[in-house]
């Protein structure tokens, strides 16, 4: 009995994972390809989940583009390039080093840098003036 | 300087800096999504008028003079709240708005424009999203400027109502035109 209920159980969760679309794929790199791109696209909707995470409705439609581009044979770069076109560099989760995006990219460095001249001013003043 | 006045001003400048940047962080809205569409073309599409799936759009339907292009959808809750604004604007001012019904059923759209009035010069139907997605959309409702020559100029993410209106919209329409638009209080629109 217990049996039985453990296989209804898991037939059932099957059935609900089956809600999230599958789509077919010729090839194995398509599909890989596939799965790189959606976990590489921030959803619009959200604020941070790739497309492959999220439910919004947005990220479905995105997900089949994104399929269909596979499927026609687009590159990587062009199917990143047409989101870009569209949303920004907010949808990519590795935005390109611009000046708009200077500060993203160089922020931590900086504060690295500051940390690292405040610790050797120390460290230095110390070895200086021993008595203090 | 000497060393203990730049301990005693230095975490109050490092302070000061903080309060700067955080302040600016606070206004920068991350929900607002800068558009990569600013000053390009309206993306070529076509699509059915919601009125009647017989009758195609593309972008050469589009208004010849400056208008608006807003997107909505019945399902959307901040567009039943918008709505009246657009109702009022459209008989106020000579300026179009276009309609786009995105991702919604054909038979909602139209009770919508039914039982609230339909505000709009023409209303596409973009069931598949198809439009939204060239457009950047990433919700409803969004209103973008576009100029006479089918340029976009603005857009606006969120609810439209009079502050929008008369600080952001009116402000930069009249700056595209180049004159003043006012008011005209010929016969109220609608159907």
């Amino acid at each position: 009995m217990k049996n039985i209920f453990s296989i209804l159980m898991f037939l059932m969760s099957a059935q609900v994972l089956a809600v999230i679309e599958t789509y077919e794929f010729e090839t194995q790199a398509q599909e890989q390809l596939y799965t790189e791109i959606i976990h590489e696209l921030r959803c619009p909707k959200c604020q941070n989940q790739t497309i492959a995470e999220s439910n919004a409705g947005l990220s479905e439609d995105l997900r089949f583009i994104v399929y269909q581009k596979v499927m026609d044979g687009e590159s990587k770069r062009s199917i990143l390039r047409y989101m870009q076109e569209r949303y920004g560099d907010f949808v990519l989760y590795d935005p390109p080093v611009k000046p708009a995006n200077y500060f993203l990219w160089f922020a931590p460095l900086i504060v690295f840098v500051i940390i690292l001249v405040i610790v050797l001013a120390k460290v230095g003043r110390r070895k200086v003036t021993p008595e203090e | 300087m000497n060393k203990k006045a730049l301990m005693a001003v230095g975490p109050i400048i490092v302070f000061l800096v903080l309060i700067v940047f955080f302040w600016v962080a606070l206004k920068n809205d991350p929900k607002k999504l800068n558009s990569n569409l600013i000053d390009k073309q309206v993306p070529a599409f076509e699509l059915p008028a919601l009125q009647n799936p017989e009758q195609l759009f593309t972008e050469e339907s589009l208004p010849k003079e400056l208008f608006l292009m807003n997107i909505w959808g019945s399902w959307c809750g901040p567009c039943h709240i918008e709505h009246p604004y657009l109702m009022k604007y459209s008989g106020k001012y000579e300026i179009p708005i276009v309609g786009v019904n995105y991702k919604d059923e054909t038979i909602d759209g139209l009770t919508f424009i039914k039982e609230k009035g339909n505000p709009y010069h023409m209303i596409i139907a973009d069931q598949q999203g198809t439009l939204g997605i060239d457009l950047g959309v990433y919700g409803a409702p969004e209103t973008f400027i576009v100029d006479k020559n089918g340029t976009i100029r603005f857009r606006y993410v969120g609810v439209i109502d009079d502050r929008v209106w008369s600080t952001k919209l009116l402000p930069i329409m009249e700056q595209i035109k180049g004159s003043e638009i006012k008011p005209v209080t010929v016969e109220s629109k609608g159907q």
